[in-house]
């Protein structure tokens, strides 16, 4: 048996085709999930894709947090469902306060799209543990507003608390401070980040790598091992 | 102030019209008097104007895109030709794709965010009118000299709204093109390509059928926006109280076209659409009576049902104007609600404004009174059509007699060893990753190949991994010093770039760029071009499936360079067998496909080096170009080779630095005995392309290309970190990169 994983389409979602063929690969079963739709079909996790929900329009995820989708996702994360956000699903969530801080638009005022070095901070989360503390990966990374803030407090405390997941290499594309690219919440089982794993699965498209496949296989073990 | 009914018009014969103002001639008024047998009211007047504007009905250009036509080579791929939204080539398994390339010229100068953005949105909804998926886009730019003041003004709002747009509705931008030369300044061109992908039964057309059927308008409420010639008929008909000049120039909801495309696919995957047309240039005037033209019946339309944006607009304005993001359906009634609900559901505004009539008019109503009633083929598809003059200009004797083949060469190895840093960094020859990664290439998850690669290529089915490549090329230096070759130069560079990736071209779509049809000499232009591409197509034997026309790109007297752009369309079985360009493994053999000869002519040589524009283009050879492409196709498909790159502006040198960044490895080149180091390098001879080949498949490579008669020579092998061409000059990738990479984002950013 494999666990079923919802991935929730807000108007203006771009990536939720894609994540859902992630999810496929990886051996688990991808489950549509509406904005409008309350019920999460007794998924096992939820992945909140990347895209311009609402057209970004406001600020990034700050209408979509709103869906009545998020009111049971908020509340299922809080007991311990693995969510994950890519990009706008990230953004989503710090507005949801499910994860602390904010984005900011690139510093350098312009989208950017790269194959992006990033280093695995924390192994531990439910999204990260087919990975080892400090393995280095490759993913694409394709945002506007995609620099992360938060105030210094929050910060140290993020640091403190190992719950910085992934930090930029190289290159820090967006100005995002502290090189932060992903964070999780306490319990480990919320996880955002600006980049996209789920366009890192496949030998054949994307950047050719699949260094973005370990997100998939993590919670694939994690919940059918549960 | 009274509205200008049928009947109004009936009773007041003698009123003075604005037609001039519209842009109509003193004869086409006349003309449509005759049809009417009347003067016509303002709102057919508006109609009328809009869609005998040359960019709607090709009045200039059609006598010429005949052709495209008559000299169609025979295609069992063609499923839909030209006269539709966009043509629809059979590319197997039941898969059909669409494709069109669009210009959006003109408002991406006045303003450069909001013109190119809905250039984008544009194109998109072409291709989602054929019952597609989006699944690719692309855009071919040109700019002025890339350190003119304006060029800063320009690019970098035209790229950030190609960007703000596409990466928004979440297709990948694969490919397209860069070039500047002070040709383009005042007339930058803008043109977008979109691909889409459906399956043969999918297929929809634009056409009103079956009385009784409901039209239905929907996506964005109609605003005031894209209103042009109509502002001077909006101050002289209507009273002061609002605005009367209105924002030439669209302005674009990426967010709204996104939920168009998904609510519009949703709908055609329950069938409830019988003809379906988006809404672009000319507004309701061109869906309404395109739809009614090319369908059996009528169409009645209740005007005043539209959804609007701003409640002061006039019923002329609201047939004229350009709002984005909206489509107009014929559904049956039975599946009108339907229909309505999936709109409900992508809170997409949808409205019923009319129906499908047994008659032969289309009729237009505001509050029960009729202020159309016109035929609507004479409005949609019987517009004028002009045989305009044409002459080869004086000029273009001298401008050939100036060989260039006769400048100054470099005569030291030392020498041609600057002039390549100086070529290969020039903002033309230079890369163009700092405008490229504005644009997202990997949403959709099937994105095969992207640029700087020669073609973009996508899956198209995840199963069988069959896939699509397209890639578009143009040269205006060469089409200025003969457009009939040039023209042929353009559609031979695509096609070899589609066949260096690995995939076999099938049909073109072409965006033609030109000054104004009144010059003699811009109209001898654009002859021979569309001639020159009608014959290359011929030959190769891949048909048009539609394009654009875009004319009076000129400011005063000076027309921009003659630039046909083509966009070839090819498929691939395996996107496996993909060949990239990358030379990625030491010790691989680079061998050179085709015959160098000393051609600089409109060369990117002659341009950075000398400031020259003169002599005869390169020599096409198109029976060349297709055996090239058989070779190079075959190859990719039997694993022969690792790596190819086409030849063209920059030559031999410029493909060689390309390939060898993209791997990070250097190449030793050998300069073959008989031939000279710098036409070696530089030349740059049509038909010719690059690839490495490893040792183990030489033997076989070789085999292949002495039975088929291509001429290949072996001139070097990947190695190390340094450009090494031997006996004359050496490179290290550290230099190249630094020259190659650093020029737009110094310019630009």
């Amino acid at each position: 048996m494999t666990a079923r994983v919802g991935v929730v389409t807000f108007p203006g979602t771009l990536d939720d085709r894609d994540t859902q063929r992630a999810v496929r690969i990886a051996g688990l079963e991808p489950v549509p999930l509406w904005h409008r739709d309350k019920d999460l079909k007794q998924v096992d996790a939820v992945v909140l894709p990347g895209g311009f929900s609402y057209g970004d329009y406001l600020r990034a995820g700050a209408i979509s947090r709103f869906s009545p989708v998020m009111e049971t996702v908020i509340e299922q994360a809080k007991g311990g469902m693995p969510v994950l956000g890519i990009c706008n699903g990230f953004q989503v969530l710090t507005e949801t306060h499910l994860l602390p801080g904010a984005m900011l638009r690139n510093n350098h005022l312009h989208f950017i799209c790269r194959d992006q070095k990033l280093r695995v901070e924390n192994a531990d989360t439910a999204w990260t543990a087919d990975y080892e503390a400090g393995q280095e990966i490759s993913v694409p990374l394709k945002n506007i507003d995609g620099r992360y803030v938060a105030d210094e407090h929050t910060l140290d405390e993020l640091e403190a608390e190992g719950r910085v997941v992934f930090r930029y290499l190289d290159v820090n594309p967006n100005g995002s401070l502290r090189d932060i690219a992903g964070i999780t919440n306490a319990a480990g089982n919320v996880v955002g980040l600006m980049p996209h794993p789920e366009h890192a699965v496949e030998p054949l498209v994307g950047t050719g790598r699949t260094d973005g496949l370990g997100f998939f296989t993590s919670i694939l073990k994690k919940l059918v091992n549960a | 102030m009274t509205l200008d009914t049928v009947k109004h018009a009936n009773e007041t014969p003698d009123v003075d019209q604005p037609w001039a103002e519209l842009g109509l001639k003193q004869d086409e008024y006349e003309r449509i008097r005759a049809i009417l047998g009347r003067r016509p009211t303002g709102a057919e007047l508006a109609m009328y104007s809009v869609m005998w504007s040359e960019h709607c009905s090709y009045k200039s250009s059609k006598v010429h895109l005949r052709q495209f036509g008559e000299k169609a080579p025979e295609n069992d791929a063609l499923l839909v030709g030209i006269g539709e939204n966009a043509g629809v080539v059979d590319v197997g398994q039941g898969y059909a794709v669409t494709f069109k390339v669009e210009s959006h010229n003109h408002p991406s100068y006045i303003e450069p965010y909001q013109g190119a953005a809905t250039g984008v949105g544009g194109i998109v909804r072409d291709i989602l009118a054929m019952g597609a998926r989006p699944v690719a886009v692309m855009d071919p730019l040109r700019f002025g000299a890339a350190d003119h003041p304006d060029t800063k003004r320009v690019l970098p709002g035209v790229v950030a709204g190609i960007g703000g747009y596409g990466n928004c509705l979440g297709l990948p931008n694969i490919g397209g093109e860069v070039v500047f030369d002070s040709c383009y300044q005042g007339n930058p061109l803008v043109n977008a390509l979109c691909v889409g992908v459906m399956k043969h039964e999918d297929i929809h057309l634009a056409k009103a059928s079956g009385a009784g059927n409901k039209v239905i308008l929907y996506g964005a409420r109609t605003g005031g926006d894209g209103i042009g010639g109509v502002s001077v008929l909006a101050s002289e008909t209507f009273d002061d109280s609002k605005p009367t000049k209105r924002p030439a120039v669209q302005v674009g909801d990426p967010f709204q076209e996104k939920l168009l495309i998904e609510c519009t696919l949703e709908i055609f995957r329950e069938d409830l659409v019988d003809g379906i047309q988006d809404l672009g240039g000319a507004g309701l005037s061109c869906a309404t009576s395109e739809l009614a033209s090319a369908g059996s019946g009528g169409m009645r339309v209740e005007l005043d049902r539209v959804h609007l944006r701003d409640a002061t607009l006039s019923p002329e304005e609201i047939l004229m104007s350009e709002s984005q993001e909206r489509m107009c359906a014929i559904v049956e009634p039975g599946k009108v609600d339907r229909f309505l609900e999936i709109c409900e559901k992508w809170d997409v505004i949808a409205t019923v404004i009319g129906e499908v009539t047994d008659g032969e008019r289309l009729e237009i109503f505001w509050h029960g009174e009729q202020i159309v009633d016109v035929p609507p083929r004479t409005v949609a598809h019987e517009g004028p059509v002009y045989e305009r003059p044409y002459a080869r200009p004086d000029w273009q004797d001298a401008l050939q007699a100036d060989d260039a083949n006769k400048l100054a060469r470099p005569e030291t190895a030392e020498e041609l060893r600057a002039q390549v840093l100086k070529v290969i960094s020039s903002p033309n020859q230079a890369s163009k990753s700092w405008i490229t990664d504005q644009y997202d290439r990997f949403v959709q998850g099937n994105t095969v190949l992207a640029q700087p690669e020669d073609s973009g290529m996508v899956r198209v089915d995840e199963d069988t991994n069959l896939g699509v490549a397209v890639a578009t090329d143009g040269n205006g230096r060469y089409a200025k010093l003969d457009p009939y070759a040039g023209a042929q130069l353009a559609l031979a560079e695509s096609y070899r770039n589609v066949a260096a990736t690995g995939a076999r071209p099938l049909a073109i779509s072409n965006c033609l760029n030109f000054g104004s049809p009144e010059d003699p000499a811009v109209m001898w232009q654009f002859a021979e071009a569309t001639r020159g591409l009608a014959d290359g197509c011929l030959t190769l034997g891949t048909p048009v499936t539609g394009g654009n026309v875009s004319l009076y790109n000129q400011t005063g007297e000076t027309a921009i360079h003659p630039t046909p752009v083509v966009a070839v369309l090819g498929v691939i079985d395996d996107v496996n067998r993909r060949t990239p360009m990358a030379f990625s493994d030491e010790g691989h053999l680079l061998y050179l496909l085709g015959d160098t000869k000393e051609e600089l002519g409109g060369s990117a040589w002659s341009q950075v080096v000398h400031d020259h524009l003169g002599g005869l283009p390169p020599a096409v050879d198109l029976d060349r170009e297709k055996l090239l492409a058989e070779i190079l196709i075959a190859a990719s498909r039997d694993g022969m080779i690792d790596a190819a790159h086409d030849l063209s502006d920059g030559g031999l040198i410029q493909a060689v630095a390309e390939s060898c960044l993209r791997g990070g490895k250097g190449a030793r080149i050998i300069v073959p005995d008989d031939m000279d180091p710098f036409v070696f390098l530089f030349s740059e001879s049509a038909g010719r392309a690059v690839v490495a080949v490893p040792r183990s498949e030489e033997l076989r490579f070789n085999d292949m290309c002495g039975a088929r008669g291509l001429p290949a020579t072996r001139i070097g092998v990947v190695d190390g970190e340094t450009i090494d061409v031997q006996g004359q000059f050496a490179i290290p990738l550290t230099e190249l990169r630094q020259a190659h990479e650093a020029t737009i984002p110094a310019l630009l950013a």
